[in-house]
């Protein structure tokens, strides 16, 4: 059954022949070549693939980042290429989260600040904010460093911060670009058992970019991109720590 | 109000980048302000100078009488008319009979102007008291820097000639009763000042005058025949063009200034959006649209100019306070080109520190702006990935 945006109920993202291509000098290159997926609300799935698979550009066009060359993709009930880029930024302030590999923290801000910067741009009142940014820092168990910045951080806790500036306005959709690639084994897991109980708790999307194997033994599905294409898309039984 | 709150955060976070940024433009800011201030405080020291020692409220000019041509003197001469001598009688002019003559101090000849006036008079600042206070038959008043050139001191005895109505040349010996110190040249060098009925008996003009300068604040003068009244703004036109023509040269001198701050802000700017490219890129994911992101950074860059406001406050308003209540010496004294003094008294106005104020912030919110246009060109996913730009 489909609902008023044409997806189906449950349904928060569907992509259909979805093509980018990019000119790098006097050539072309097709990132994305006719990729059609559709993610449930409450998934925790990744795309999976080499460097250069597409992974990236297939979660900035979801994260209304970019827009496809040819093809749709409709994201929490919008269409992604019909967004005029205030839309898609009011989008994004409300119902997407993103977590990056390089952590992106504002280095001015306390981690405290970092996590509140969201819900600033919803202009939440004082008091919301201060409830809703020790609830996120809790989540992530960085209740005690709230007044520390960036650099005071390992990279561990600012992934960590990170994670709770994603989820602190309980988005829907949560994308993630290799959280893990710049974390130590340990941390991942950290990262990883965190962002499965936010997913469980929250009823939080998730969908990851990544080729760390720590991070899709903990996925639920796995799509497989191989030069920009669909190559599997396959459900798993998560094996990673704490499942 | 976000936004605002955003840049405020971001210019703390900036820290010791922000001051310094803010020092230096405060630095313009408080040059501006202390150069107008002084030019202003030289126009209005030195139109009350003359306004006080030779315009007055204005004065009638004997139509043939050109002050940069002497040679007119000798028919600019006539009685004064009812109208202005009644204006006389009642205290609200003062006549001035000039005549063309020369003084001997110590031998050597030198060509002055003789000027009678009335001792009595209250229209001027001159101190011609000191001349009715005497029996000398010729005494003269001269201001310091004629004094100085001449060597005359007070009860020096000088040798005075001039041309009567007639043409004739005579002499007689004069006494020097006072030597006055003034900052206005024009009443000073080269000028003898005389009593005005000893100069007309002297001279063989009973009556007669050549400038009638009539008190401050006399309103509709009356129009004398034969007489042409010139008003104070014409009278202090050349002064003020002086003064102008030194503000051109101050204002280039710190529009140089003022652009070396600019530069300073436009280079951090520049640098900001180049090193912030991943933080621009997180602001966007995040949910602010690139519109926002070039509001804020603008925003930020303009704060400077607030911060350098408050800084100027601190150091530049005790200064601007001790310069305008006391003063300072200023080097060079008449070579300056007019009345202005041994001290000067800059004017801070609310106007011109207002004016500034507005000025520099119009003026940083526009340079700070200029390099954040690039943002608008920047693909969130490149900035997200440390490129572009």
């Amino acid at each position: 059954m489909k609902n008023g945006s044409g997806l189906e109920d449950g349904m928060v993202i569907s992509t259909d022949k979805l093509v980018r291509t990019f000119h790098v000098g006097r050539s072309e290159l097709m990132a994305l070549k006719e990729v059609s997926l559709q993610f449930r609300r409450g998934e925790f799935a990744g795309l999976v693939g080499p460097s250069g698979s597409g992974k990236t550009t297939l979660l900035n066009i979801i994260g209304t980042l970019d827009t496809p060359t040819s093809g749709s993709a409709t994201v929490l009930g919008e269409r992604v290429e019909k967004l005029s880029p205030r839309q898609a930024a009011s989008l994004r302030s409300r119902q997407i989260g993103f977590i990056f590999q390089t952590f992106n923290l504002l280095p001015v801000y306390t981690a405290y600040e970092n996590v509140e910067f969201p819900l600033l741009l919803l202009g939440l009142s004082p008091a919301e904010r201060r409830k809703k940014v020790t609830d996120a820092l809790e989540w992530v168990g960085l209740g005690d460093r709230a007044k520390s910045r960036p650099t005071q951080l390992s990279g561990g806790e600012s992934q960590r911060v990170a994670i709770a500036r994603a989820v602190v306005k309980r988005p829907e959709l949560v994308l993630a670009d290799e959280p893990t690639a710049n974390l130590d084994a340990e941390n991942s897991h950290k990262i990883l058992d965190t962002m499965v109980g936010l997913n469980r708790d929250l009823g939080t999307t998730f969908i990851f970019a990544t080729h760390d194997e720590k991070v899709i033994r903990y996925l639920r599905r796995k799509v497989t991109l191989v030069d920009g294409r669909v190559a599997a898309d396959v459900a798993q039984t998560p094996t990673g720590a704490g499942q | 109000m976000t936004t605002l709150r955003l840049a405020i955060r971001n210019l703390r976070g900036a820290g010791i980048r922000t001051w310094l940024n803010a020092i230096a433009l405060s630095f313009a800011f408080v040059a501006i302000i202390f150069g107008q201030g002084m030019l202003q405080g030289m126009n209005k020291q030195a139109e009350d100078a003359s306004t006080s020692f030779e315009f007055a409220g204005g004065q009638y000019w004997q139509q043939n009488y050109d002050p940069y041509d002497p040679l007119t003197l000798e028919d600019a001469h006539a009685p004064v008319p009812a109208a202005l001598e009644s204006l006389a009688d009642a205290g609200r002019a003062a006549p001035i009979l000039v005549v063309a003559g020369s003084i001997y101090p110590q031998g050597r000849i030198k060509p002055v102007m003789l000027k009678g006036i009335d001792p009595g008079q209250r229209i001027l600042a001159l101190p011609t008291a000191a001349l009715g206070d005497t029996a000398e038959e010729l005494p003269i008043l001269i201001g310091s820097r004629t004094a100085a050139s001449t060597g005359l001191a007070v009860g020096d005895q000088v040798t005075v000639q001039w041309r009567d109505a007639d043409g004739a040349f005579d002499a007689r010996d004069g006494r020097v009763v006072e030597i006055m110190n003034t900052s206005v040249g024009t009443v000073d060098l080269g000028q003898i000042w005389v009593p005005l009925d000893t100069l007309r008996r002297l001279a063989g003009m009973p009556g007669e005058a050549t400038i009638v300068t009539v008190a401050k604040g006399l309103r509709n003068a009356p129009t004398v025949d034969g007489w042409n009244f010139r008003t104070p703004a014409y009278l202090l036109s050349d002064l003020r063009q002086m003064v102008q023509s030194k503000t051109i040269g101050q204002s280039i001198m710190f529009s140089v200034l003022f652009l070396l701050a600019m530069l300073a802000i436009f280079d951090t700017q520049v640098l900001s959006v180049f090193r912030r490219r991943r933080e621009i890129g997180m602001l966007v994911a995040l949910g602010m649209t690139r519109a926002q992101v070039i509001v804020l950074f603008t925003i930020e860059g303009a704060l400077h100019s607030i911060l350098a406001a408050v800084l100027g406050v601190v150091y530049g308003g005790p200064l601007f306070y001790y310069l305008g209540r006391y003063g300072f010496s200023i080097p060079g004294g008449d070579s300056w080109g007019f009345s202005l003094g041994d001290k000067l008294y800059p004017t801070f106005t609310a106007g011109l520190i207002l004016g500034t104020t507005v000025l520099v912030f119009l003026v940083t919110t526009f340079v700070s702006w200029l390099p954040t246009r690039k943002i608008a060109k920047l693909k969130p996913t490149d900035a997200l990935a440390g490129r572009g730009t």
